[in-house]
């Protein structure tokens, strides 16, 4: 089971082992990750589960999509280069080991 | 040790629960649900799982390990009778007493039941559980005509999954156009044409006055006279809060349980969230509202948390906002829609994909879109922070909607 490090906004850091197809987001909320809300399901219809993927991951989280970089534009938090909605990750054993930090605020 | 029971395992319930645990709650937590389910997403039952497309493991809210690694009692199956906040005791109907000394009440609503002669006919099925939702997708196999009765996100939602399984389905509606509480009269034609679009044949102004049938609904029966041949009747007519709880403990209630911003009742220790809830529209100038919707179940949910944990409330302001999805549209609604006097269109509805952003004496209080989720999302946090984009600039969609933020 591949492994995600989530560091949450109270700055606590949650080891976390994730099926394998489930997404960032849903892993979080399947473990009570703070700060990750995921109101929509993971329809991507409402940007409350924005994260920045830490920077020797980023590459291999993938592309992002033109409606989820729309969608990071309105996110609550700064929009960093590094920001994801964490929903449209997928865990994989290519991502065994990636960390995020949750965003401060999600809308 | 402290004791914080929690009655409803919903939304509102189960955020009230995570959040006290996430809040450093370290006392016990008792979460009593009516249903045998573990606690699910409600949203998808007239969507994507009766389509077909979500199955029944796939939108538990959190899985069923969560609640003991978080030691979260889950009773399902469990309904409470009876609460005394005096003596901290609550009475199941299963006859066990839960002691507590702080409350949360997440009872929700129940659906509002179609009281016309043939009510109770077969095949008449209410949507509001995963029961309803499971009954609906076990006689859709033999169904070829069916009338939705209420012309609501429910009914609509639902009429447009049985649209998709190659049913002939009438709406009937009673108020003069659909989705009348939710959405602007511009939006209510479009999804009505949206409805056409797709064969569904759309009756406002009309309602059921009977159903008639053997043992199983044959025909419904209309207040213009009409009458439909029908195998099934979906009733998607709204829902009324449960109370009974709330009365027994001498709550202020006014068609909700009255509840301030940070979700607490008129009793101290006893805090309340969710659909059963009437509040201060969060967006508005004190007008009290009774919001149906996962946002307002789950944000009300960490407030009522906050709030039994004595923590300062939260800063962040909260944007009312839910949404539907009806064949390959997706319909989002924020803000306080109700309240506008200019709507300004941005995008086209010919293509199925705009936004009306709703202004009040030139500001925005609002917006409805129809797939156009950036546009949305853009507008929702415009809301949360105050800003108001220049309602003459912004129906020019070659200017992204954050550059006028």
């Amino acid at each position: 089971m591949p492994g995600v490090v989530y560091f949450d906004p109270y700055g606590e850091e949650h080891r976390i082992d994730a099926d394998e197809g489930q997404s960032v987001m849903e892993t979080a909320v399947a473990n009570g990750v703070p700060g990750i809300v995921g109101q929509c399901g993971g329809s991507l219809a409402c940007a409350s589960c924005h994260v920045y993927v830490h920077d020797e991951w980023l590459a291999r989280t993938g592309e992002v999509s033109e409606m989820e970089d729309d969608m990071l534009d309105g996110a609550m938090a700064e929009r960093r280069p590094q920001s994801r909605l964490s929903c449209q990750i997928r865990m994989s054993d290519d991502l065994d080991g990636l960390t995020v930090e949750v965003a401060p605020e999600q809308l | 040790m402290s004791a914080i029971l929690v009655v409803g395992a919903s939304h509102a319930g189960i955020h009230a629960a995570a959040s006290l645990r996430e809040g450093g709650y370290a006392g016990s937590i008792t979460v009593v649900g009516a249903e045998d389910h573990l606690p699910y997403h409600r949203p998808p039952l007239s969507k994507d799982y009766l389509l077909g497309v979500t199955e029944r493991d796939g939108f538990a809210l959190r899985p069923e390990a969560f609640y003991a690694s978080r030691e979260i009692e889950l009773r399902r199956g469990v309904r409470v009778e009876k609460v005394d906040a005096t003596s901290g005791t609550a009475t199941t109907d299963t006859g066990d007493t839960l002691a507590f000394d702080r409350l949360v009440l997440a009872t929700g609503a129940r659906v509002r039941r179609l009281d016309v002669p043939g009510g109770g006919l077969d095949d008449v099925v209410h949507m509001r559980d995963l029961d309803d939702a499971d009954r609906l997708k076990a006689l859709l196999p033999g169904v070829r005509r069916a009338v939705v009765v209420g012309g609501g996100f429910i009914g609509l939602e639902s009429a447009a999954v049985l649209a998709r399984n190659g049913v002939t389905v009438t709406v009937v509606e009673a108020g003069d156009r659909l989705l009348g509480r939710a959405v602007s009269p511009e939006l209510s034609a479009w999804s009505a044409d949206l409805h056409r679009h797709h064969g569904v044949e759309v009756r406002t102004g009309c309602a059921v006055s009977a159903l008639e049938g053997e043992t199983t609904v044959r025909q419904a029966v209309l207040t213009d006279g009409g009458r439909l041949d029908t195998d099934l009747v979906v009733v998607g007519i709204g829902v009324e809060p449960r109370l009974e709880l709330a009365d027994q403990l001498g709550l202020a209630v006014d068609g909700g349980i009255i509840v301030d911003a940070q979700a607490r009742t008129s009793a101290a220790g006893i805090v309340a969230a969710g659909d059963a809830t009437v509040q201060p529209h969060p967006l508005g100038d004190g007008t009290m509202v009774r919001l149906e919707s996962v946002q307002n179940a789950t944000d009300q949910a960490a407030a009522a948390a906050w709030s039994l944990l004595g923590k300062a409330p939260r800063t962040q302001p909260v944007v009312p906002w839910f949404w539907s999805d009806q064949y390959d549209a997706k319909l989002q609604m924020a803000g306080a829609p109700s309240s506008h006097d200019r709507a300004v269109l941005r995008g086209s509805p010919a293509d199925g994909s705009f936004t009306h952003l709703l202004y009040r004496r030139g500001v925005l209080v609002g917006a409805e879109s129809v797939n156009a989720p950036a546009d949305f999302v853009a507008v929702r946090r415009a809301l949360a922070t105050g800003a108001s984009p220049d309602p003459d600039r912004v129906s020019d969609t070659s200017v992204k909607l954050k550059t006028l933020l």
